[in-house]
C-alpha cells in the first residue's frame, strides 16, 4: 500500500490535487460502542480526473465518499485524518461551509434512482431548487436546459412530470442533471448505474463521461464492479474491510493485482471470458478456477426430454388510459421455447422485455392471454386446484430480492420448514432433519436456524431462499434475477452453489436475468427477449460467440469491461 | 376523477339507509315505554298517552314507524321531538356548536401535534423528544373525563384563565378549554404519528440527495421532510374530524356545551327515536363525507395516488 501512496504523490507535483484524503478514519456509534468503518484511507484526485473506489458492500467505499461531501449518517463521524478539498480541510467543516460547497463545488449522483427523487415533487421542481440554492438562474428554460444536457428528451414537458412517471434510466438522467447542474468541480457518483439495465447503464455512463469531460469535472466513482471501474476510471482504489488495500492506474492494477483480495476480485469478475461453471467442473478443474476460460465440453444429456414447453405464449395487459379508455399492452408476444430436464435455460432481456412476465406465467401465478405452458406433458392451465398444489411442489421460485422475499418475522428454521408444513410432509422430527440437511446443502451453519433474516447478509439470505425452494425436492427452479442483488464475489459463490446443486440433484433451472455475464456462467441455452418478443435462442456458446441479432450484440457490448481482454493467467492467479 | 367522486357519493345512499335502519331499530328495542317515562312520577293518563303514541306513531309496528320516518325525511319533515319542537330546528341549533368545537379541537391538535412531532422527530433521542414522548403517553393513558375535570378545575376554577363552563351562545372564547380537552387525545396521537413519519423520512435517500444538492437545512426540512411526513398525518386528521364530532359527548357533558352530544344523550335516555336517528344519521354522513375529502386530499398530497372510476 505504501508504494501506492507514493504513486499518488508523484502525480501531484505539477498541480494541486482537487481532493486528497489522508489517513482517513471514520467511526460509527452503535449500541455496542464505536465501530471502525474506515481506517487509513488514502486517495488523491487531480482536477478533471476520474478515480474509482472498488469494493464489496461493507468495504467502506460509500462511507469514504459520503465523508467527502459531509453526508455521513448521523451516527458516523470522521475520527482521524484529513479530507482536503482544493487544499481546504473539510473533514470537520461547519454545516454552513458544507452547504456552500455542496451542489456548486461537490456534486453527487446517488445509487438508486428509484428512491433518490422525492416522489411528491415534480422533476422540474427538484432541479429548480438545486439551481436556486446555488444562486444560478432557475427559470423553466434553465431547468429544461439542464435536463436536456443530461440526455432527457423532451425536457420541457418532462420537467412537469413526477418521478413515478419516469423509467429508472430517465430518473438516473434527472439525478445526473441535478448532480451536474451547478457545474461542480468534483462529482461523487455512488454506484450510479448499478440499479439499471446493462444497455441503459452503458448509455448513462457514456453520457456522464461526455458531460464530465466537457465540464472538466473530476469524478469519484464508487462501484463494486471491477470491470466497470477499469473501463471508466483513470485510477482504481480497492477497498476491503475499511482499508485501502491497493491503488494504481486501472489497467495496470487489473493486469497485475498484488493484494490477494484484488486477485480474488479480478478472478471472479464476470466477463465474457467466463465459461459455464458446470462444464469446467466436469473437466476436473479446481473450484477456485471455475470462472477461468476453458474449452467448452459438450455434455450429452441422459434424459433429453423437455420438462417444460412453452408454446406461442402471449400476455396482453389492459392499460388504463384517461377517461376510462384502455389500451392493450402486449407484454409477452408469441413466445415459444422448451427446457430440457437437468439443464439451465436463461431468459435474458432488459426491464420491460417481458422476461419476468414469462416467469410468472410459467409459475402459474399469472394466466396467459393465449398459448400454453406444458409441464411434464400436462398443460398447466388445465390443472384443478389439487393438481395445481402438486404442481407448485415440483416447480419452485427463487426471487431477486433476498430482503423482500423472506418474512422478517420468521426465523430461518420456520422459513425453510414452511413449505414442508404447507404440503404436510413428514412429522415434526423429520421436518427438522430435512431443514438441517437443506442448510448443509446450501452451506449454511445449522446455528442459522434460530436466526432472523435481518441478522444475515445478502448472500446468506439468498442461500436461505434457495434452501426454501429446495425443501420440497422440486424438479424445476425458476430463478427470477436470483443473483442480481448480490455483490460480485457472493454472486460467484451462489452461482457455484446452484451449479453444484444442479449436478447433484438433477435440477432444471429457468434463469431470468438481465446480466449476460451471469448467463455465460450458468446457462446451457439462452433465450433473448426484446419488447415481449423472443429475438434469439440458441446454445449459450453460439449466442455469445456469434450473436445473430443486433439487439443481442448491443447487450453483449454493454457488459462493463467486456472489451478489456485479460490474459488468462491473470484470472487464474 | 369526477366519476370517482360521483361513485363515492352514490355510496352514501346505502350507507344512509343502513345507518338509519340500524339506529332506528336500536332505539325501538330500548326497554321501557318512552311515553310513560314522560309522565315522570305522575299517574299516567291513558287517553293522553294514547294520543301521544299516535302522534309519534309509537302505536305502529317497527316497519311502519321506520317507513313513516323515511317518508318524513324525503318531504323535509323530520318530525318533532318530545317537547314539540321540529327536529330540523334542533339539529340546526346543536350542530353548529359542535362543529365549532370539533374544528377548534382539530386546529389545536393539528398545529401543536405537527410542530411538537416535527421537533421531536428531528431531535430523536434527545431531551425534548423523550419529554414529549412521555407526556404524550400520559395524555393517551388518562381517560378524557379525568383530564377534562382536571383542566376545568385547575385552569377554569383555580387559575381563572378560561371559563369553566360554556354559555348558551357557545362562543369561540367559551369553547377554547373544551376544544383543548377534546383534542388532547388526538393531539398526542398526531404528535407520535408525525414524529415517526419524520424519523422515517429523515433517513430517506431523497433527503440525503436534497442535502447533497446544497439546499439549506431549513429547506430540506420544510420541503422534503415535513411535506412527505404530513401525508399519513393529514389522513388521520381528516378521519378524526368525524370522530371528534361524535366523540364530543363526554366533553360536552363536562363543560355543559349545548351541542350534539348533550342533545343526543338526552334523546337516547328519553327514547326519542326520530331525534336520535336524525342526529346519528347526520353524524354518519359527516363521517363519510370527511373520509371522501381525506381521500381526495391524499391524492393531492401524493401524486402517485390516482383514483380510477
Amino acid at each position: 500500500m505504501s508504494s501506492a501512496v507514493q504513486f499518488w504523490e508523484q502525480g501531484s507535483d505539477l498541480e494541486r490535487p482537487l481532493l486528497e484524503i489522508k489517513d482517513l478514519a471514520i467511526n460509527f456509534r452503535t449500541s455496542h460502542g464505536d465501530v471502525n468503518a474506515v481506517r487509513n484511507a488514502h486517495l488523491t484526485i487531480m482536477p478533471g480526473e476520474t478515480v474509482a473506489i472498488v469494493g464489496e458492500s461493507g468495504s467502506g467505499k460509500s462511507t469514504t465518499a459520503l465523508a467527502a461531501i459531509g453526508l455521513l449518517p448521523t451516527n458516523g463521524r470522521v475520527a482521524g485524518g484529513q479530507i482536503l478539498f482544493d487544499g481546504e480541510d473539510i473533514s470537520n467543516a461547519s454545516e454552513k461551509r458544507m452547504i456552500e460547497l455542496r451542489g456548486s463545488h461537490i456534486g453527487m449522483v446517488p445509487q438508486d434512482p428509484m428512491s433518490n427523487l422525492n416522489p411528491v415533487w415534480k422533476i422540474g421542481f427538484q432541479v429548480r431548487e438545486t439551481l436556486k440554492a446555488n444562486g444560478l438562474p432557475s427559470g423553466p428554460d434553465d431547468v429544461a436546459e439542464v435536463l436536456s444536457q443530461a440526455g432527457l428528451p423532451d425536457a420541457a414537458r418532462r420537467a412537469k412530470q413526477y418521478p413515478h412517471e419516469f423509467s429508472g434510466g430517465m430518473r438516473q438522467r434527472a439525478l445526473i442533471a441535478i448532480g451536474l447542474s451547478c457545474q461542480p468541480r468534483l462529482l461523487i457518483a455512488d454506484e450510479p448505474t448499478s440499479a439499471l439495465d446493462v444497455t441503459v447503464q452503458r448509455q448513462i455512463l457514456d453520457h456522464l463521461d461526455t458531460m464530465t469531460t466537457e465540464l472538466g469535472t473530476a469524478v469519484l466513482l464508487i462501484t463494486h464492479d471491477l470491470g466497470l471501474a477499469a473501463e471508466r476510471a483513470d485510477k482504481v482504489v480497492v477497498m476491503y474491510r475499511g482499508q485501502v488495500v491497493e491503488a494504481g492506474p486501472s489497467l495496470e492494477l487489473l493486469r497485475n493485482p498484488r493484494h490477494p483480495y484484488t486477485q480474488r476480485l479480478v478472478s471472479s469478475a464476470p466477463s465474457l471470458a467466463s465459461r459455464r461453471i458446470q462444464v469446467a467442473k466436469e473437466q476436473g478443474v479446481e473450484s477456485t478456477d471455475l470462472l477461468a476460460p476453458t474449452e467448452p465440453v459438450v455434455v450429452e444429456e441422459a434424459l433429453p426430454e423437455d420438462v417444460l414447453k412453452v408454446e406461442d405464449l402471449t400476455k396482453v395487459f389492459k392499460l388504463r388510459g384517461a377517461l376510462g379508455r384502455s389500451t392493450d399492452f402486449t407484454a409477452v408476444d408469441n413466445v415459444s421455447f422448451s427446457v430440457k430436464r437437468g439443464t439451465t435455460t436463461a431468459i435474458v432481456g432488459e426491464s420491460g422485455s417481458g422476461k419476468s412476465t414469462v416467469a410468472q406465467m410459467v409459475l402459474n401465478l399469472l394466466a396467459p392471454t393465449s398459448g400454453k405452458i406444458v409441464f411434464d406433458g400436462v398443460d398447466t392451465s388445465t390443472l384443478n386446484s389439487r393438481q395445481l398444489f402438486a404442481f407448485r411442489r415440483r416447480v419452485q421460485p427463487i426471487f431477486q430480492d433476498p430482503y423482500g422475499s423472506l418474512d422478517p418475522m420468521y426465523n430461518i428454521f420456520r422459513t425453510i420448514e414452511e413449505p414442508l408444513r404447507t404440503h404436510k410432509v413428514g412429522n415434526k422430527a423429520s421436518r427438522e432433519k430435512k431443514v438441517r440437511e437443506l442448510l448443509d446443502q446450501v452451506a449454511l451453519p445449522q446455528s442459522a436456524m434460530q436466526r432472523y433474516p435481518n441478522e444475515l447478509s445478502g448472500g446468506q439470505r439468498q442461500r436461505v431462499a434457495i434452501a426454501r425452494a429446495l425443501a420440497l425436492d422440486p424438479e424445476v427452479i425458476i430463478c427470477d434475477e436470483a443473483v442480481s442483488a448480490l455483490d460480485v464475489l457472493v454472486q460467484a459463490q451462489v452461482l457455484n452453489l446452484l451449479a453444484d446443486l444442479q449436478s447433484n440433484l438433477g435440477l432444471t433451472y429457468l434463469f431470468i436475468t438481465h446480466d449476460l455475464a451471469v448467463v455465460r456462467q450458468i446457462a446451457d441455452h439462452v433465450c433473448v427477449m426484446e419488447k415481449g418478443k423472443l429475438v434469439e435462442t440458441g446454445s449459450t456458446d453460439d449466442v455469445f460467440d456469434s450473436p445473430r441479432q443486433d439487439y443481442t450484440k448491443a447487450l453483449l457490448n454493454a457488459i462493463p469491461g467486456a472489451h478489456l481482454m485479460l490474459p488468462p493467467e491473470v484470472a487464474t492467479a | 376523477m369526477a366519476t370517482y367522486i360521483l361513485k363515492r357519493f352514490l355510496q352514501l345512499i346505502p350507507v344512509f339507509l343502513g345507518a338509519t335502519l340500524l339506529v332506528y331499530f336500536l332505539v325501538f328495542s330500548l326497554p321501557g315505554d318512552p311515553i310513560v317515562a314522560l309522565f315522570g312520577d305522575k299517574p299516567v293518563n291513558e287517553a293522553v298517552a294514547a294520543q301521544l303514541r299516535a302522534q309519534y306513531h309509537l302505536d305502529q309496528p317497527f316497519w311502519i314507524q321506520y317507513l313513516l320516518y323515511l317518508k318524513g325525511i324525503f318531504t323535509f319533515d323530520l318530525g318533532q321531538d318530545f317537547s314539540g319542537r321540529p327536529i330540523a330546528a334542533v339539529l340546526g341549533e346543536v350542530f353548529p356548536v359542535t362543529a365549532r368545537l370539533a374544528v377548534m379541537a382539530l386546529i389545536f391538535e393539528a398545529v401543536f401535534g405537527i410542530i411538537f412531532g416535527l421537533i421531536a422527530g428531528l431531535r430523536k433521542g434527545k431531551f425534548f423528544d423523550a419529554t414529549v414522548l412521555i407526556a404524550s403517553l400520559i395524555v393517551i393513558g388518562i381517560p378524557i373525563f379525568v383530564l377534562g375535570f382536571l383542566l376545568q378545575f385547575t385552569i377554569g376554577v383555580q387559575l381563572g384563565w378560561a371559563k369553566p363552563t360554556v354559555s348558551s351562545a357557545a362562543t369561540v372564547q367559551d369553547l377554547i378549554l373544551p376544544a383543548i380537552v377534546l383534542g388532547l387525545g388526538s393531539f398526542a396521537y398526531v404528535l407520535r404519528l408525525t414524529r415517526t413519519s419524520v424519523i422515517e423520512n429523515m433517513n430517506a435517500d431523497y433527503v440525503r440527495t436534497a442535502t447533497a444538492k446544497g439546499l439549506s437545512r431549513f429547506r430540506v426540512v420544510r420541503v422534503h421532510i415535513l411535506r412527505n411526513s404530513l401525508i399519513p398525518v393529514i389522513t388521520f386528521l381528516g378521519a378524526d374530524l368525524g370522530a371528534l364530532m361524535g366523540g364530543a359527548i363526554v366533553t360536552e357533558g363536562i363543560f355543559n356545551v349545548p351541542g350534539v352530544g348533550n342533545r343526543l344523550y338526552r334523546a337516547v335516555t328519553q327514547g326519542e327515536g326520530p331525534t336520535v336517528v336524525s342526529i346519528v344519521t347526520v353524524l354518519v354522513l359527516i363521517y363519510v363525507v370527511s373520509n371522501l375529502l381525506v381521500d381526495l386530499l391524499y391524492a393531492w398530497l401524493d401524486p402517485r395516488i390516482r383514483y380510477d372510476a
